[in-house]
């Protein structure tokens, strides 16, 4: 990796606010206007109110105001144990919940000292890999639609809706799975698992070549897309973002390989990189890391060892004091969790990271000097969920 | 490792008790045997830590007989955060004395300074030791110790392939220089910070709350903030009773 | 009355060239209800279409195969609370989806649905055109200002930006089409006999002039007659607003559009003069260069037998439906709760077969007898047929642009409206004039 200036001064655009409350300046020059895109409104993913100053369609900046779905998840964790805490987190990024469940398992595994066994590692990787798919598969639908074209939706949640049944017979749920217990899986692969699986990787390349189809060379994709919202990978970087935004900006850099963790380091798959950094490149990479998981769970169905699925494990989970920070690579990018233990079986601190949340502060950065229909198709490409925004 | 994950084996002290039944079947295989097989090596721990070991790989010592043992387990208290000794903590050691300790715990090594080392530090790990990206900026409430925030950057750096933690320790009402003009990441993260804690940055561009709606009294995260005293509180004014519990 | 009821029957030209005010009044109201029943339908196909692309069914329930959906529509449009914004300009408000319908449907004046089969045949018929549906301009813009609200105010400023700058490369692409009638050079059937500049702005006259040079606009002076088609194609979906250049009414974006605060029956009558509109252009379109009512190829498969053979198209067509409709009407789930629904989709399965018949019969008759009415009869329904299904085909594309494309940005819309097609339908009408002075 080249020289890579970590310098916020230099950044391109300064992340500075709006100044709404300056009374001396005019709020309004004769040519600015602020609008409200606000809390409800049909593209913003959730509850989102993004305040924009423009100079006719020209963005000059913007301040999101998020928390309309705080749910306090962090003081929760303070009131219950590290096991009932688990099912918390799968509400929080609702859209991949098995890679929350992964994150914090892992997390509270590592304070423990332990390690899940081989089997379950590979059931893990498995359905997180199926969850990623899953969940850039809801992320196109919708940013299609965002950007007008509104058949790529129903595609992609149908053919969804296999990956949710394999969920829904592995461990009852389609949305907020559950799937893992800490110390490993508490569900063994139900009869017809692995078959399914492949199954679908089978069923699923020919639909993924489907959306390339519809939207990768069309012009008007390409028009809306590239050169949208640009972001460079000192930027990406400065602001801490991560996940399909920061490769697409040119760093090659992914949890998976660069820490792995729960067994990664036995798959191959390649890191999809772009140049620009701008809408198309995201598309891009997230469909190439569609193809590259589909070839991670071909490596992993075909050689599931056998085993124990749940490492030894006391019953009352009590980690020894310590605290431990321990991130996955999430579908939206570095998910992490920072786990303080003061001994007893109620976590004292458990602090998520969450990957949309720092995406989103990119928003402004990305959409300065964009026309207004830009903020729309940023905002999709950032691929945030409100539920791990404010958590 | 086998230690920490078991459920805690009897040590020497529980004999000393001189507690009639076997402390557990699985210190010796005979269990049924009476306890003065046990006091007889003082505190060995090492001794009795082989004990243990042998004696879990016996099979023949599943225990029929087992009951609970009898309180007070000294046991080992597991992993402790030790020393982390590599080039980068020497050179600041050098530099920075007393004010930085540097430790590893399980594996993830941190730093501990002084408030007053805050923004030159963060920086100097930025421009010289290429710690170019912030991962998270947050805090940890202790109600009980003197200086009572944990404030604690996570930072990552490419090159390295290295994630390190800062922490620093801070009373009530103290503030901290903001990380900003170091790392751009920090402008929500520490707008975070003081929207659940109230510990305020200065220089932040924008200090104010984020996820909270702007007229929010108190700081959820602390440890003595209750849900209650808002519910008290609404109750109060606009029902007129002492409490709706 | 009756006198003049009887005395237009044996004419052969436009109730407005032949003078006769009530023919005139009949058509009027035949086009206007069969303009109407083309929009619910046009309705009911978008639904269908739409859904059937995206994997899905669409309506089902409300009538069989939801065909009665857009009449439940209308009826719940007209029974919505009529809303006003407060500080509305209240008669503007009232009047600018008038205005847009009025633009909409006064240009069925002058569409051709064959030799006679028209309201009047103006000889200034395609400015005519041209002129009347730019008003529907008005009516936006009427609509986004009484609307009282910024964001109507910009859909509307936006939507008639488009429209207007389409305009102009729509009305150069005609321009060129009706500069084809009047040079009659090489087609790709080989010159005409008649000389030089007898050129017309009627539309009969531009069909018929079609029908002499034997050949479709479309392939005349090739590529030339193509590109124009195609700038005129791309031009009338950014006219009436329809995807990919739906922007200023589409849902994902800031400004919601100049109908968003018109509910109930005002929005209904938006959505009316919208699709009214989209006929009158693809009307516009088969006119000019596809042969209006002309049938498919009239003069590489000449003669009584092919006439015979493709006036069984109508006929054919109809049975055909009525054949898609018997096999619904048999996959019908066999239960009680689909009782309803099973009868009613067979008897419109018979409507349909009715008709079928009877055009086939009419068909038929005019090969085998020698009557004059029926001969007449049989090539108006042929005249109209092929009229329609061209238009038809039009539609169809109109919802499978919607259901393929996302949609172009603003600017990048008025990009290709100012820098891509006008140059381009300019150079295609100089060029067309010099190769039609030359060959």
């Amino acid at each position: 990796m080249n020289e890579i200036k970590n310098d916020p001064a230099a950044l391109k655009h300064e992340l500075t606010n709006l100044d709404l409350e300056t009374p001396e300046k005019p709020h309004l020059d004769s040519n600015e206007l602020i609008i409200n895109m606000g809390p409800q409104h049909p593209a913003t993913h959730g509850v989102l109110r993004v305040i924009l100053k423009l100079d006719g369609e020209k963005v000059l900046g913007t301040e999101c105001v998020i928390g309309y779905l705080h749910r306090g998840v962090e003081k929760i964790a303070e009131n219950r144990t590290y096991a009932m805490f688990n099912p918390y987190v799968d509400r929080m990024d609702y859209v991949a919940a098995v890679s929350n469940g992964l994150g914090y398992c892992l997390a509270v595994e590592k304070l423990l000292n332990v390690e899940a066994p081989a089997r379950a590692n590979y059931i893990r990787v498995i359905l997180t890999e199926l969850n990623r798919i899953a969940s850039h598969q809801l992320w196109l639908g919708t940013h299609a639609l965002d950007i007008g074209a509104m058949t790529p939706l129903f595609y992609t949640f149908r053919d969804r809706e296999e990956i949710l049944k394999i969920f829904e017979k592995y461990c009852g749920a389609r949305l907020t799975t559950h799937a893992f217990r800490i110390g490993g899986c508490l569900y063994e692969t139900y009869a017809g698992f692995e078959k399914e699986v492949k199954n679908f990787v089978q069923f699923v390349r020919p639909k993924i070549d489907e959306y390339e189809k519809l939207l990768t060379t069309n012009r008007i994709w390409l028009e809306r897309t590239k050169n949208v919202g640009v972001i460079s990978a000192e930027d990406a970087i400065a602001l801490g973002v991560t996940g399909p935004v920061l490769r697409a900006s040119g760093v090659k850099w992914d949890l998976r390989k660069a820490q792995p963790y729960s067994g990664y380091q036995n798959f191959e798959f390649e890191i999809p990189t772009g140049e620009n950094g701008d809408t198309y490149d995201r598309y891009l990479v997230r469909m190439v890391e569609m193809r590259q998981s589909l070839r991670i769970i071909e490596q992993a169905v075909g050689a599931i060892p056998e085993g124990p699925i749940m490492a030894k494990v006391p019953k009352v989970i009590k980690p020894p004091v310590g605290e431990v920070y321990h991130s996955i690579e999430a579908p939206k990018g570095e998910l992490g969790y920072f786990v303080v233990s003061d001994g007893s079986t109620q976590p004292y601190r458990v602090r998520v990271r969450p990957p949309s949340f720092v995406n989103l502060q990119a928003l402004d950065i990305m959409v300065r000097g964009m026309l207004v229909a830009d903020v729309v198709a940023v905002i999709g490409t950032l691929d945030i969920v409100l539920g791990e925004v404010d958590r | 490792m086998v230690e920490e994950s078991k459920t805690p084996a009897t040590p020497p002290e529980g004999a000393k008790t001189g507690a009639p039944t076997p402390p557990s079947g699985s210190e010796k295989p005979a269990a049924e045997v009476s306890p003065p097989a046990q006091p007889s090596s003082g505190s060995n721990v090492a001794e009795k830590a082989a004990v243990l070991a042998t004696s879990e790989r016996n099979p023949a010592t599943s225990p029929a007989t087992t009951t609970k043992p009898p309180a007070a387990p000294a046991k080992p208290t597991g992993p402790v955060p030790e020393p982390w000794t590599a080039p980068l903590v020497e050179k600041y050691q050098h530099q920075f004395g007393s004010g930085l300790q540097a430790q590893s715990y399980l594996g993830q090594n941190y730093f501990i300074v002084d408030r007053s080392l805050i923004p030159n530090f963060l920086k100097l790990l930025r421009d010289d030791e290429q710690f170019d990206y912030c991962v998270d900026i947050t805090a940890v409430h202790y109600p009980k110790r003197e200086k009572q925030f944990d404030v604690i950057w996570i930072l990552y750096s490419f090159e390295r392939n290295e994630r390190i933690r800062v922490k620093t320790m801070i009373a009530d009402g103290e503030t901290l220089p903001s990380s900003v003009p170091i790392w751009a990441t920090g402008n929500w993260l520490e707008r975070e910070v003081y929207d659940m804690f109230g510990i305020k940055f200065e220089g932040h561009p924008d200090m104010k709350r984020i996820l909270l709606p702007e007229g929010w009294k108190g700081f959820p995260l602390r440890k003595d903030y209750s849900i209650l005293q808002q519910d008290k509180e609404w109750v109060q004014i606009n029902l007129g009773i002492e409490s709706g519990q | 009355m009756l006198n003049a009821l009887m005395s237009y029957l044996g004419s052969n030209v436009t109730p407005g060239e032949a003078n006769n005010q009530l023919w005139a009044l009949i058509y009027v109201l035949i086009i206007f209800a069969g303009v109407s029943v083309a929009v619910v339908a046009m309705n009911w196909l978008e639904r269908k279409a739409l859904a059937h692309f995206q994997v899905r069914l669409g309506p089902m329930r409300v009538g069989p195969h939801g065909l009665l959906q857009p009449i439940a529509d209308a009826v719940k449009l007209l029974l919505k609370e009529d809303i006003i914004p407060a500080e509305a300009d209240k008669f503007v408000f009232w009047i600018a989806p008038l205005i847009g319908l009025l633009a909409a449907f006064t240009v069925y004046t002058v569409v051709p649905f064959g030799p006679s089969q028209a309201v009047s045949d103006m000889n200034i018929g395609i400015l005519f055109m041209l002129g009347v549906s730019s008003l529907a301009v008005l009516g936006i813009v009427m609509a986004g200002w009484a609307s009282n609200s910024h964001y109507p105010l910009i859909g509307a400023l936006r939507s008639s930006a488009q429209m207007v700058s389409y305009e102009v490369a729509m009305g150069m692409a005609v321009v060129s089409a009706v500069l084809m009638t009047s040079l009659h050079g090489t087609g790709l059937y080989g010159a005409s006999s008649l000389s030089d500049g007898t050129g017309t702005l009627s539309m009969i006259g531009i069909v018929q002039a079609q029908q002499e040079q034997q050949v479709w606009f479309l392939f005349k002076f090739f590529p030339l007659g193509l590109i124009a088609f195609v700038i005129f194609a791309i031009a009338m979906v950014a006219e009436t607003n329809r995807a990919p250049f739906d922007l200023p009414e589409a849902e994902s974006e800031l400004t919601a559009g100049f109908h968003t605060e018109y509910s109930g029956l005002r929005w209904s009558l938006f959505m009316l003069a919208e699709y009214a509109a989209m006929i009158a252009v693809s009307s516009i379109a088969v006119t000019l260069w596809l042969g209006g009512w002309m049938r498919p190829f009239p003069h590489w498969l000449s003669g009584s037998v092919w006439d015979f053979i493709f006036s069984l198209f109508p006929g054919l067509t109809f049975l055909g439906l009525a054949a898609i409709a018997v096999r619904g009407t048999l996959r019908m789930p066999k239960h009680n709760y689909f009782r309803v629904q099973t009868i009613g989709l067979g008897a419109f399965a018979l409507v349909l077969g009715g008709i079928g018949l009877l055009l086939l019969a009419i068909a038929i008759g005019a090969r085998a007898s020698s009557s004059e009415a029926i001969a007449r009869a049989a090539d108006s329904m042929n005249n109209i047929y092929w009229f329609m299904i061209k238009i038809a085909v039009f539609m169809y594309l109109f919802i499978w642009y919607r259901a393929t494309w996302p949609r172009y940005r603003f600017d990048q819309l008025m990009k290709v409206g100012w820098k891509v097609m006008l140059p381009i339908s300019l150079g295609v009408l100089i060029v067309t004039a010099i190769v039609g002075v030359i060959a």
